[in-house]
Formats: structure tokens, C-alpha cells, sequence
């Protein structure tokens, strides 16, 4: 168990050698329609960023650009290494990992399998041709930052929907990727499995530039650091959540979603307060996380 | 012989349970005597020769297992390969039979008028050469054929297409090819590498020799599937676009499992020459090709021995079957690939763990000892939670209080949908 010696905190914990995130103009076009346009984007180690934004915002196309799914223009560098224009490969072994929006585990493969994978991209032919005689350190720490050490040997595809994702969490662990971009993370979750998961984004947020898309606003106000809000492929705000959240041009854009999803949170979290309510309530409080009232 | 059939249902059981190398051992003793004391002293010479052109059949099944079942690359086409080893060998045993004779080139070719040896023949008169490009050229054209179809990413049904065209063009280049006997091919081998092929004696050192090589090439698959490329080479096959975002190239992943199919099957086709006496393009064509795909489909194809089995299995039925009923077997077959297709998708192999599945179910109590071990991870239970927000509706609701039977409901569909994707 690795204590984080930080805390994700606003604008990062940035030492002289830390991680960062620096995009700068990009720009992708899908036959004419610009899908993201002109963003700029910086996130810094230790920073656990939000991005938000109404559907078809360009969130999760940012993601594809950065992570070479698709082609943009502009530029994404990765602690100073450009990431535009290299292959998906190449720019997984720069530190670069991901997760989507549906969890793509090796189903027919041990959780222990599925991690030995993510810890493979550089290992040599005569390696690969070898058996896995041994657990890592580095696997082993995932599996215990997960919590998915004692489902170690059972295949991937049994796992829980909420499991499946924190084993590909613990899977960009042990790639060693430093930026971690996260597509929904915790999309069809229970109320504790997203309380677990806020929990595991802060334990690994202090030391790596995480950047997480979400459209669960709840889940955003309580584990977010800084938000940007996207809206037609643009950056339209950019801040702490409370910042964000009383900014005119965001409430204008949430304005008519807002309210659905008020009302379908207020459901949730009421379900959720009487089944885990000592578990929230620990969080919130050992986490100093306000528990921000929603928008109206 | 419980020893037997416990080691072969380790293996078939594929990835399931690792067997312990005693037993692995154990199994490849066992087949070792079936092949080298067994089979000689019970079969004719006649069966023995027909054993080893199975033989050479589940040499290539080895490798679509290792493509197919493994790597999803579902190889139409190994007739390619198959072909590139047994004419080289063919052109070889032509020449050294020809010079034996102090000929300047081989029968046939003097009968069709050709009086100087053609530049492509040249090469094999050499043993070494031979046995060299036998090696390296059916896994080199492989290399360079995956190359260009897999960094493309071109997979799945165009694929298969692809590599199906690719043995029709093989086996039409062949049957315009006068030099390397057309239509009818190449026959009448005299020798191989110096031992006369009418001594019953040679022809049954010949089966041992495909006999070996089927032992070795499972031995190597083996060691393929274990090792930790075998496991990437599945988690390609099922989420190739997941394998690039953890830093691999999936291209290289498939091209080396490809290669190595080619490099058994180019092998294997080496040994059918001298085995059955006669290469011609019907023997490397879409037909044959196909052929090569239904024993592993039969067998199971996701395991060892399942291709071994089904391949020889399926040579086998078709040739005591071809013998009683001349026009039935095409029926057979069909009939066979569509009901293991379509009912047990993992073949024969599949119906082992199918069965203890099945018994399973029936017999798992709520207190099983493999409940799912959420719960023990200190983790919220996933079945105690919000099930409505998970996409699994078919869990027969309510069940969370019976775990074992809540999994195995959980499995079997996803199985099913899985095999069915690949």
C-alpha cells in the first residue's frame, strides 16, 4: 500500500520534475465538422481534473486525439514529448494510458494476467517466450491499491462492471503511464463502487497528471480538484468546482440538462445515503471534500 | 491409462488449470509410446502410412490452433504454406532421384520436352539448401504477408478472405506451372535423402519422423500458449484496440503466431511429400485448406491437443468412411462442422468443461466454496448492490443470496457471446 504523500490539490503539486499535460491549440476535424476546436488545456501533477460538458462537448474526442485514435492538429505534449502524430502504441509507452467508457478487459483472462500484460510493452522477445514465474512489486501494488488482490487468479470477465474498471485502472498502474486519462470511469456504478472509485483516483491522483471525463456531476463536486468545462468542442470555462459552477456560460449551457440531472442524482444519492452512508460520510470527512449543494 | 486420459483432459481443458510438468511429461511419454511402440506393432503397413499422412494433417492443425484458436486469425489458407513445403521437397526428391539416374533433369520433365533444369529447381538439388528453405521460406512469406495485412489492420472475415484467395492463386500458379508437373503435380519419389521409399522399412521410419515432429511442434505450441506471449496472443484476439493502448503493436503479436503456423504447416507439408508419394495442386488448394480448418474446429480450437485429435479424427473417418461410402463423407462432414459450430462452439474439447459446467450449476449449493470472492475483498458486494445498474438482467434477479449460481449464470452467456464474436 503506497500512502500518497500529497493530496490532489488545485493547480497540481508540481515539483521540478513532475508530470504534465500540455495541450495547446488542438484541433479535430471529422469531414468538415470540428468536432474539438482551437483547445488549450494544461494539468499538472497531483491536479485530479474534471472534464466536463454537455454530450457531444468533444471530451472524450480530446481523449482519442491525445491518445492517437484519432488525428488532430495542434499540439499535446507529454512533459515536453509531442504526442500528435505518433502512433496509439508509441504514445502508451510515453506514459500515456487510458480507460473507455465501457471496461475492455481481458475477459478470458486472470486479473493477475490482465496486469502482467500492462506491465509487458517492454519487454524483450525472449521474455515474452518465457513463463510468468513471479508477481511483480509493481503488480502486486496495484492489485492492492485496487483492492482486487484476493480476485487475483479469477478471470477478468467474472469481475463486477465496478471491479472491471479498477482493474483497468490498476492496469495504466502498472504500464507505469503517468497521465491517466479516464473516459466515465464510474458510468453504470453503484453508490459505494463510485465512492470506492473517487476514493482510488485520490489515492493515485497526488503523483500522476489524471484527467477524468465524467458526466456524473455529484461524482465531479465531491473527488474534482479543478474542472474545464467543454461545450461544442471549445473550452468554455475552467476553474475550481465552485468557480466553474457559478460561472454564467456554464449554468447557461447545463441550463434545461441541469435539471434532469438533478433530479435523477437526488434519486441516487438518496438510495445511496441510507445504504452507505457511514462510508460517505467517513470520505467526506477525512477527504475535507465540501459537499457542495447542487445547482438548482 | 487413467494417467492418459486425466493428461489429456488437463490439456484439452486448456487454460483453465495449469497441469504440473510431471504430468505434462507423463502425457507426451504416453503419446510417445502410442506413436513409436503401439501404432507399428497393431497397424499394416498400409494403416501406418495412411497414420502418417494424418499425422501431417495435425502437424498443420497445431498451428491453426495456435492462429485460430489463440490468435483469431482465422487462416483459410494454409495450403500456401503446406504447398511451399512439400514442392520444394517434391523438386528436391525429383532431382536427387534424376541424379541418381545420371539425368540431367527429372522423368516428367523429359517427357514434356525440357531438356535444361529450370533456374528455380536449381536451389534444391542440395539437401541442405532444401532442408533450409523447407525451414525459413514458408515462415518468411508468412512474415512478409502478415506484415502487410496485419500493420493494415485487416482482420477478421477479410482476412479469411484474403488468405482463402491467396491458396486458390497458390494452387492455380501451380496447375499452369509445366516445370512443376501442372495439374497432375509431382510423383514418383523414388528415394528420400538416399533411402529407398519401397522398403517397407524406410516408409516406416518415415511415420516416426512425422511422428517426432508432431511431439516437438505440440512441445513448442505448448511452451507458445504458457509463456507470457501466448497470454497477450489471447488478449489481442479478444481487445486488439486495448493491447495498443498498453504499448504493444498487435500487428507483431499475430504476425509471430501466423509465422509459426506457416512454419508448421510448411513442415508438415515437407513430410506429406515423401509420406503419400504425390504433390499436385489439389492437395494445396481452397478444398484442402478448409479441410485443415474442420478437424481443429472439431477438436476444440482454443486448445493443445484438441486440433491434434480432431484433425487426425476427422482424416481418419473420412478415410474409413470414403472407403464404405465413396460419396457420404462430404455429407458427414458438412453436417459435423455445421453441428459443432453451431452447438459447441469450443468442439469436442468444449464438451468436457460444457458437462462439468452443466453439473455444476445443478448441483452448486448457496454456500459454494467458490462464491464469488467480492465480498471477501472487502469490497461493497456486487451482487448486494444496485443491480439495476449493471447491464446483467440476466441474473434471474433476487439471486444475490445464492452466489455460485448467480456466477454460473453470469458465465455462460458471456462464453456464448464471445465465441460467437471471434
Amino acid at each position: 500500500m503506497t500512502a500518497p504523500t500529497q493530496q490532489p490539490r488545485i493547480g497540481g503539486n508540481a515539483g521540478m520534475d513532475s508530470e504534465y499535460l500540455e495541450i495547446r491549440g488542438l484541433s479535430v476535424t471529422f469531414d468538415g465538422f470540428k468536432a474539438v476546436s482551437e483547445v488549450d488545456l494544461t494539468v499538472l501533477q497531483g491536479d485530479l481534473r474534471f472534464l466536463i460538458g454537455p454530450n457531444g462537448a468533444g471530451k472524450t474526442t480530446l481523449i482519442d486525439a491525445i491518445t492517437g485514435l484519432v488525428p488532430a492538429t495542434g499540439s499535446a505534449q507529454k512533459s515536453g514529448a509531442e504526442l500528435l502524430g505518433k502512433k496509439v502504441h508509441q504514445i502508451a509507452r510515453l506514459g500515456v494510458g487510458r480507460t473507455f467508457q465501457t471496461a475492455s478487459v481481458f475477459e478470458e483472462l486472470s486479473v493477475l494476467q490482465n496486469l502482467d500484460i500492462a506491465a509487458g510493452a517492454g519487454r524483450s522477445f525472449l521474455t515474452m517466450l518465457r513463463r510468468r514465474k513471479s508477481v511483480l512489486p509493481a503488480i502486486e501494488e496495484a492489485l492492492e491499491t485496487t483492492g482486487l488482490a484476493d480476485l487475483r487468479d479469477r478471470p477478468a470477465g467474472v469481475l463486477a462492471h465496478g471491479q472491471k474498471q479498477w482493474l483497468e485502472i490498476g492496469m495504466l498502474l502498472v504500464q507505469n503511464a503517468s497521465v491517466l486519462l479516464l473516459d466515465e470511469p464510474v458510468a453504470g456504478m453503484s453508490a459505494e463502487e463510485r465512492e470506492e472509485t473517487g476514493n482510488l483516483l485520490r489515492r493515485i491522483g497526488a503523483e500522476r497528471v489524471v484527467v477524468v471525463v465524467e458526466h456524473d456531476m455529484e461524482f465531479m463536486r465531491q473527488f474534482a480538484t479543478s474542472v474545464t468545462v467543454l461545450a461544442g468542442g471549445k473550452v468554455l470555462s475552467e476553474g475550481t468546482v465552485e468557480q466553474v459552477q457559478a460561472d454564467p456560460k456554464v449554468q447557461e449551457v447545463y441550463l434545461g440538462t441541469a435539471a434532469a440531472i438533478g433530479t435523477e442524482l437526488e434519486t441516487e444519492t438518496d438510495a445511496a445515503t441510507t445504504a452507505a452512508t457511514d462510508a460517505a460520510a467517513d470520505t467526506a470527512a477525512s477527504d475535507g471534500a465540501p459537499v457542495l449543494e447542487k445547482e438548482a | 491409462m487413467t494417467s492418459l486420459i486425466g493428461s489429456v483432459r488437463d490439456r484439452l481443458g486448456g487454460s483453465g488449470r495449469e497441469s504440473s510438468s510431471l504430468t505434462v511429461l507423463a502425457g507426451f511419454a504416453v503419446a510417445a509410446i502410442l506413436l513409436f511402440a503401439v501404432a507399428p506393432a497393431v497397424l499394416s503397413d498400409f494403416r501406418l502410412n495412411l497414420l502418417a499422412k494424418f499425422l501431417c494433417f495435425a502437424i498443420v492443425a497445431v498451428g491453426i490452433g495456435l492462429a485460430w484458436g489463440r490468435g483469431g486469425m482465422l487462416t483459410l489458407g494454409q495450403g500456401v504454406f503446406f504447398g511451399l513445403g512439400a514442392y520444394i521437397m517434391a523438386m528436391h526428391m525429383q532431382l536427387a532421384d534424376a541424379a541418381r539416374m545420371k539425368q540431367d533433369v527429372p522423368g516428367f520433365m523429359q517427357i514434356a520436352g525440357i531438356r535444361e533444369l529450370p533456374t528455380l529447381w536449381q536451389p534444391f538439388a542440395s539437401a541442405p539448401v532444401t532442408i533450409i528453405a523447407i525451414l525459413v521460406l514458408p515462415g518468411l512469406v508468412a512474415a512478409v504477408l502478415g506484415y502487410g495485412v496485419f500493420k493494415r489492420r485487416v482482420k477478421g472475415a477479410y482476412f479469411a478472405i484474403l488468405s482463402q484467395a491467396l491458396a486458390a492463386a497458390m494452387a492455380i500458379l501451380l496447375t499452369g506451372q509445366q516445370m512443376l508437373g501442372g495439374f497432375t503435380g509431382l510423383s514418383d519419389f523414388r528415394a528420400f535423402f538416399g533411402f529407398k521409399l519401397s522398403d517397407p522399412a524406410n516408409r516406416q521410419m518415415l511415420f516416426f519422423i512425422a511422428a517426432g515432429t508432431l511431439l516437438v511442434v505440440v512441445a513448442i505450441a505448448r511452451q507458445l500458449m504458457h509463456s507470457r506471449y501466448g497470454e497477450l496472443l489471447v488478449a489481442v484476439r479478444d481487445q486488439e484496440e486495448r493491447v495498443r493502448f498498453l504499448g504493444y503493436d498487435p500487428a507483431n503479436v499475430k504476425i509471430l503466431a501466423y509465422v509459426v503456423a506457416a512454419f508448421f504447416a510448411g513442415i508438415a507439408g515437407a513430410l506429406f511429400t515423401p509420406i503419400v508419394g504425390i504433390i499436385s495442386p489439389a492437395d494445396i488448394g481452397i478444398v484442402p485448406s478448409i479441410a485443415f480448418l474442420i478437424g481443429v474446429a472439431i477438436g476444440g480450437r482454443t486448445t493443445l491437443l484438441g486440433p491434434v485429435l480432431g484433425a487426425i479424427g476427422v482424416a481418419w473417418a473420412q478415410t474409413s468412411l470414403s472407403e464404405q461410402f465413396p460419396s457420404g463423407w462430404t455429407y458427414l462432414q458438412g453436417i459435423l462442422f455445421i453441428v459443432v459450430v453451431g452447438f459447441i462452439p469450443a468442439g469436442l474439447a468444449g464438451i468436457w468443461p460444457m458437462a462439468k459446467g452443466f453439473v455444476q450449476t445443478r448441483l452448486s449449493t448457496p454456500t459454494g466454496p467458490d462464491a464469488p470472492a467480492a465480498a471477501a475483498a472487502g469490497k461493497p458486494a456486487p451482487a448486494a448492490g444496485n443491480g439495476a445498474a449493471r447491464a446483467d438482467a440476466d441474473t434471474t434477479g433476487g439471486d444475490a443470496a445464492d452466489p455460485a449460481k448467480n456466477e454460473s449464470d453470469d458465465t455462460t452467456p458471456d462464453e456464448e457471446q464471445k465465441v460467437e464474436s471471434r
